[in-house]
């Protein structure tokens, strides 16, 4: 590879758009891989080793859905690699989720709502 | 058509809606992988979800995971949650090695992509092996399982529960009955149940097991097909195809469909067995 800074890397497709797609390559990547493979071990140990503490099970909770969401952005930002490529598409991957989040809170709330018929006599 | 290539930085600025490159810098397949894996993650969001409606439903009599997965394969006793811990730690290895192979091809390194790939299917056939070992115990139950009562209730023997007193059973919203007249009449009138099954489940409510089921098997069914796309891929790299394609697009599109298989788990591991 050339060092001429007026260059960009990449490569052609080679199928039938045969678009120009640019590539950067940073030697100190598996570097980032194997970090980042260290944290995803430490809080899955994390995880396992609280689970068994006499910590209040609602604390607990919170605790365990905020270490899955670290995780979940560690895999997605430096193992799929979302954190480098352009912000389109970040946000066209990332913001569709806000739906999820809708769907968690609505249905959750009528998971405890339905309940409420046990008490009812004639269903 | 050539493979390596350069653009002056004049050329790629005043061209990048202008046609011949891709103005995200990402590929058509690519684009077609992520935006298949945002479809395929609201079908498991929504999976995920209408376990936790039922589940909050449930909620006094929901079985506990550490209660119900507590098998370790050749040790005897009682390990909660440590198979389905190194059930994630093999998941989470696979995907260090996958994302090294999508390195190595960025290096152009055929044989290190090769080698990488190898890894990664064995990773994967560990943890669909791993799986059906823990279906397996799931199935199968425990020795004295439980007792159904004529009206649903589940009555289930202390084995295996942490610091549960002897000669005792566990009513359905996990309290202790100690009481001896009690537990004869409830053993009397009581039917046996050993282990899980789409209606029957020793530990608790069948949903739970319904759930297990399907939202485990859905996630080992999409581990079992990126094995098999990954041995595709393997065999090619073997031929040589991206050496003389010139490029390893096709090793980050897999990579990223084994990636999201792990992302997945991450979700399965907390909703199922921690929380």
């Amino acid at each position: 590879m050339s060092e001429n800074k007026n260059e960009v890397h990449g490569y052609y497709t080679g199928d039938i758009h045969n678009q120009f797609v640019e590539e950067h390559y940073d030697p100190k990547n598996r570097a980032v891989i194997w970090r980042t493979f260290w944290i995803l071990l430490a809080i899955t140990l994390a995880e396992v080793s609280i689970a068994f503490t006499s910590i209040s099970h609602n604390i607990l909770i919170v605790v365990f859905i905020a270490l899955t969401i670290v995780k979940a952005y560690f895999i997605v930002a430096y193992f799929m690699h979302l954190k480098h490529e352009k912000y389109t598409l970040i946000y066209s991957i990332i913001l569709p989720f806000i739906l999820i989040l809708y769907l968690i809170v609505m249905a959750l709330g009528e998971g405890n709502y339905i309940h409420f018929w046990d008490h009812v006599p004639f269903l | 058509m050539s493979a390596e290539a350069t653009l002056t930085k004049e050329d790629s600025s005043k061209s990048i809606w202008g046609g011949g490159r891709s103005p995200f810098n990402i590929s058509w397949g690519k684009m077609y992988m992520w935006f298949f894996l945002v479809s395929d993650a609201f079908t498991f969001s929504s999976l995920l979800t209408a376990y936790g409606v039922m589940r909050h439903r449930f909620a006094e009599i929901w079985p506990k995971a550490q209660e119900v997965f507590t098998h370790f394969p050749f040790v005897a006793g009682h390990l909660p949650l440590a198979y389905v811990g190194l059930m994630t730690f093999i998941l989470i290895m696979s995907s260090v090695t996958m994302v090294l192979a999508v390195d190595a091809g960025h290096r152009r390194n055929n044989k290190a992509v090769a080698l990488w790939m190898f890894f990664t299917i064995i990773g994967g056939f560990t943890f669909v092996g791993s799986q059906a070992w823990e279906w397996y115990h799931f199935i199968e139950g425990t020795e004295q399982g439980a007792l159904i009562m004529p009206n649903g209730d589940h009555y289930r023997f202390t084995e295996g529960v942490k610091g549960a007193p002897e000669h005792a059973l566990i009513a359905p919203n996990h309290t202790y009955i100690t009481d001896a007249v009690e537990i004869a009449k409830i053993e009397k009138e009581g039917r046996p149940v050993h282990g899980a099954n789409l209606t029957e489940n020793e530990y608790g409510h069948p949903l739970f097991g319904d759930f297990f089921f399907f939202i485990t098997g859905f996630h080992g069914f999409h581990v079992f097909s990126g094995v098999v796309i990954n041995i595709i891929i393997y065999f090619n790299v073997l031929g040589g195809v991206y050496t003389r394609r010139g490029h390893y697009e096709q090793v980050e599109k897999v990579g990223l469909y084994w990636h999201f298989v792990d992302l997945v788990w991450v979700f399965v591991f907390t909703f199922f067995y921690l929380v």
